[in-house]
């Protein structure tokens, strides 16, 4: 518990796979002691960020901010910039040096099939309304009422702003998600790190040192969900520590202390999975079909990882990669393809030497 | 307006990937959606931001390979992003002291093999070019190397750790004893010259006694060298296929002979280009079975990996790997047609050295444009999870793929 590892999990043969004789991936209950932490390590901990209910109100974006002294940029990662966007409510763009939560925002809209329980257009009701019917184009009327009566909640929510649309036929939803480095069983940034910079915790996450980063960079395109990056100016790498600090003091991360509406729950993993389970089970209950779980399964190409959420489309409509994979996976194939290279180089020389001297 | 905008809908919710419209039945209970997986979402507003639009894109003109025409067969491909910003980074490596870097260390290393052997064999000249070659190309490595870290004084932190999950903490330990081995039989070589002694001395005087074990010494290091020489030239391939850049990791089996062969092509094109003919031959022959092994490896890479070998052919990769290869068979031509003599000696291991330059630019380019769409990350992704899905839900007993894509995952 008292030892700092930056090996990565294939190092240790002690629970090797009988078949590949590795444990660069798949499911790995003990990360900590596959890390090489005494058998009295803490539980592994994590993030479940519950999107069915983040309101998008960017309190984890600021707290983060506020409690590890991150420095200002723009959507673009620009330090010291400070800019709009230009795409929607989300102006923070994307994780990275400086962003360690992220919340993403999407607002979809989709037909709805016709035969439903009609709601009467807004004015429908109104028979005294005053205002005369155009006889000509009553679709007209449907839609200047829904613009001008704003003090008609039902209105608000069926007049689409983009399309000057409304009716009940067309639905509008807001999908916010908070975003946030994974923590991975099987973490890229850590397996591919030539310095020992980033290692393995005793609460099972990934952080940077960053007195030990010599910002080589190998960690940026290492992490198949692009976590993690450079900050340029200072020439090292940074990323979500899950307020290492803060945990270390029996506190939890600055974000899930923020979070007004329990969206980031901050825990023990394996309660948090139960969690996850029982909310994804009550969401399909009430009929929310697109629930789903991300990051949850152990045998995903990652291990399943220590952030995981309940998202409400696909992952890639929220930037993430549907199908992550550490590439370590492939390594040892890799590495018997540059031997055999090597060796073919080797023997290409020599024979060139064989034969007559010319 | 339901069904048809509708169907619509779910082809831009889901992406279209594999993913056709459920049919409505009429069963769906009055007032409900229905039970579609994506239920029909899609981003909000006029055009679709998500999936930006694409131009058709045109390459250089033809030219060698004319790799558009094998690009343009690859369909568009439907996909959703948010807000087609790219899912992984962009690696942080500078352009041009990573890609030139792997063309030194690939030079340098099939140079230090050939000056190994060529010190055995009796080529003292062809020994002498190649042990320069590979200690100047090694110390430049170390240079460019350095230079690229963000802390570059830390760069000693490289040999805190070994881990061989990590190619670039085994490149490290591969680049170090290299250099020292290259850099020590080229500066053996230096203090063999009489000038150089005389001026080495005033610093070390002891030098002069030692000049007898300079022989020696110098092929010594130069096998310590040819050692280190192959892996030198391939390691550099892992680095790069090691990670989630898509068209990096895909061809992670290719790319290793992709630098092996650019290496042999380098190596032995710099190393005839320097040395009278009659002592060359080695070169000659290195430097052909190189661009052999180069070209059919690259086709592989540039053919074999679907839309994921698209942004080989596109864009500035494409025009660096057509030129590349215009020069690596020029050079090779000219190689086996006039290498016998001086001048086609120094012509053809010119244009190899600059085909094995492109060569590694292209495929670093290619590796940026791939990691900057998101296209190249999600489809080959949506791709493999339906075919998982599919798989376990003919395992399952049901034909019915939507029932295995809201399984808990």
């Amino acid at each position: 518990m008292t030892t700092v590892s930056s090996a990565s999990p294939g190092l240790s043969k002690d629970h090797a796979d009988p078949v590949t004789g590795n444990r660069l991936y798949g499911p790995l209950p003990d990360v900590q002691g596959e890390a090489g932490y005494e058998t009295d390590h803490p539980a592994r901990v994590g993030f479940f960020t519950d999107t069915s209910v983040c309101i998008g109100c960017k309190a984890c974006e600021v707290a983060c901010k506020e409690w590890n002294t991150l420095p200002m940029d723009d959507s673009h990662g620009t330090r010291d910039a400070m800019g709009l966007s230009g795409m929607s409510y989300d102006n923070t763009g994307q994780l990275g040096a400086n962003s360690w939560r992220h919340v993403a925002f999407i607002e979809q809209s989709r037909a709805v099939d016709l035969p439903m329980p009609v709601f009467g257009r807004p004015g429908d009701d109104r028979q005294d309304s005053g205002q005369p019917v155009n006889p000509i184009s009553p679709q007209a009327d449907s839609t200047l009422n829904a613009q001008t009566s704003v003090l008609n909640a039902q209105s608000l929510s069926e007049f689409d702003p983009q399309t000057g649309q409304s009716g009940s036929d067309k639905q509008i939803r807001w999908l916010m998600s908070s975003d946030v480095c994974k923590h991975c069983t099987h973490a890229g940034c850590l397996d591919v790190c030539p310095t020992g910079a980033l290692f393995r915790t005793e609460f099972g996450t990934v952080v940077v040192q960053g007195d030990i980063c010599n910002g080589c960079g190998y960690c940026v395109p290492a992490c198949p969900y692009g976590v993690i990056d450079k900050r340029e100016d200072d020439g090292r790498v940074f990323k979500c520590t899950m307020c290492y600090d803060r945990l270390t003091d029996g506190l939890q991360p600055a974000c899930a202390t923020a979070c007004p509406t329990q969206s980031i729950q901050f825990g023990d993993l394996d309660e948090l999975q139960a969690r996850a389970d029982a909310r994804l089970a009550t969401l399909k209950g009430q009929g929310v079909e697109t629930a789903r779980l991300y990051g949850r399964d152990e045998a995903d190409g990652v291990g399943g990882v220590g952030a995981f959420f309940l998202l409400l489309d696909e992952p890639e409509v929220y930037g993430l990669p549907p199908d992550p994979i550490v590439t370590t996976r492939d390594l040892p194939s890799m590495w018997k393809a540059a031997a055999t290279g090597a060796a073919v180089i080797v023997g290409v020389v020599a024979s060139a030497f064989v034969g007559r001297k010319r | 307006m339901a069904t048809g905008a509708f169907a619509e809908r779910v082809l831009l919710a889901t992406g279209g990937g594999g993913v056709s419209e459920q049919p409505t039945t009429g069963d769906e209970p009055a007032g409900e959606a229905p039970l579609t997986p994506g239920a029909g979402w899609h981003r909000a507003g006029g055009q679709d931001l998500t999936r930006p639009r694409r131009k058709r894109r045109r390459g250089g003109g033809g030219g060698w390979g004319s790799g558009n025409r094998e690009a343009a067969m690859v369909p568009e491909a439907e996909f959703s992003s948010y807000y087609g910003r790219q899912i992984i980074k962009s690696p942080t490596w500078k352009n041009p002291e990573v890609p030139l870097y792997f063309f030194l260390g690939g030079a340098a290393g099939t140079s230090s093999v050939i000056g190994a052997l060529a010190e055995f064999t009796g080529r003292p000249t062809l020994a002498r070019n190649a042990e320069y070659t590979a200690g100047i190309g090694a110390l430049a490595s170390v240079v460019l190397l350095i230079d690229d870290l963000g802390r570059p004084e830390r760069f000693l932190h490289m040999l805190r750790v070994f881990k061989p999950t990590s190619p670039l903490s085994v490149g490290s330990y591969i680049l170090s004893p290299f250099s020292a081995f290259t850099s020590a039989a080229a500066g053996i070589r230096l203090l063999e010259l009489q000038p150089v002694l005389e001026l080495a001395a005033k610093v070390l005087p002891f030098l002069p006694r030692l000049a007898g074990a300079f022989p020696a010494l110098r092929k010594a290091s130069a096998v310590g060298a040819a050692a280190f020489g192959g892996p030198m030239a391939t390691y550099t391939a892992v680095l790069i296929a090691n990670t989630a850049v898509p068209s990096w990791h895909a061809p992670h089996d290719e790319l290793p002979f992709v630098f092996a062969g650019s290496a042999m092509a380098a190596g032995g094109g710099i190393t005839m280009a320097l040395t009278p003919v009659e002592e060359a031959g080695p070169s000659r022959k290195v430097a052909l079975t190189g661009v052999a092994l180069e070209l059919a490896a690259i086709h592989r890479v540039e053919h074999g990996h679907g839309i994921v070998s698209e942004p080989y052919h596109l864009g500035k990769a494409g025009k660096l790997l057509r030129a590349a290869k215009a020069c690596t068979v020029s050079g090779a031509g000219v190689t086996a047609l006039l290498g016998r003599t001086r001048v086609g000696g120094v012509l053809g291991g010119a244009l190899l050295a600059a085909g094995s330059v492109m060569t590694r630019m292209g495929i670093f380019e290619a590796g940026m444009a791939s990691a900057k769409d998101p296209k190249y990350t999600v489809v080959p992704q949506r791709e493999r999870l339906e075919a998982r899905q599919a798989e376990a839900a003919a395992r399952a007993g049901t034909d019915d793929p939507h029932e295995a894509r809201s399984v808990v995952r």
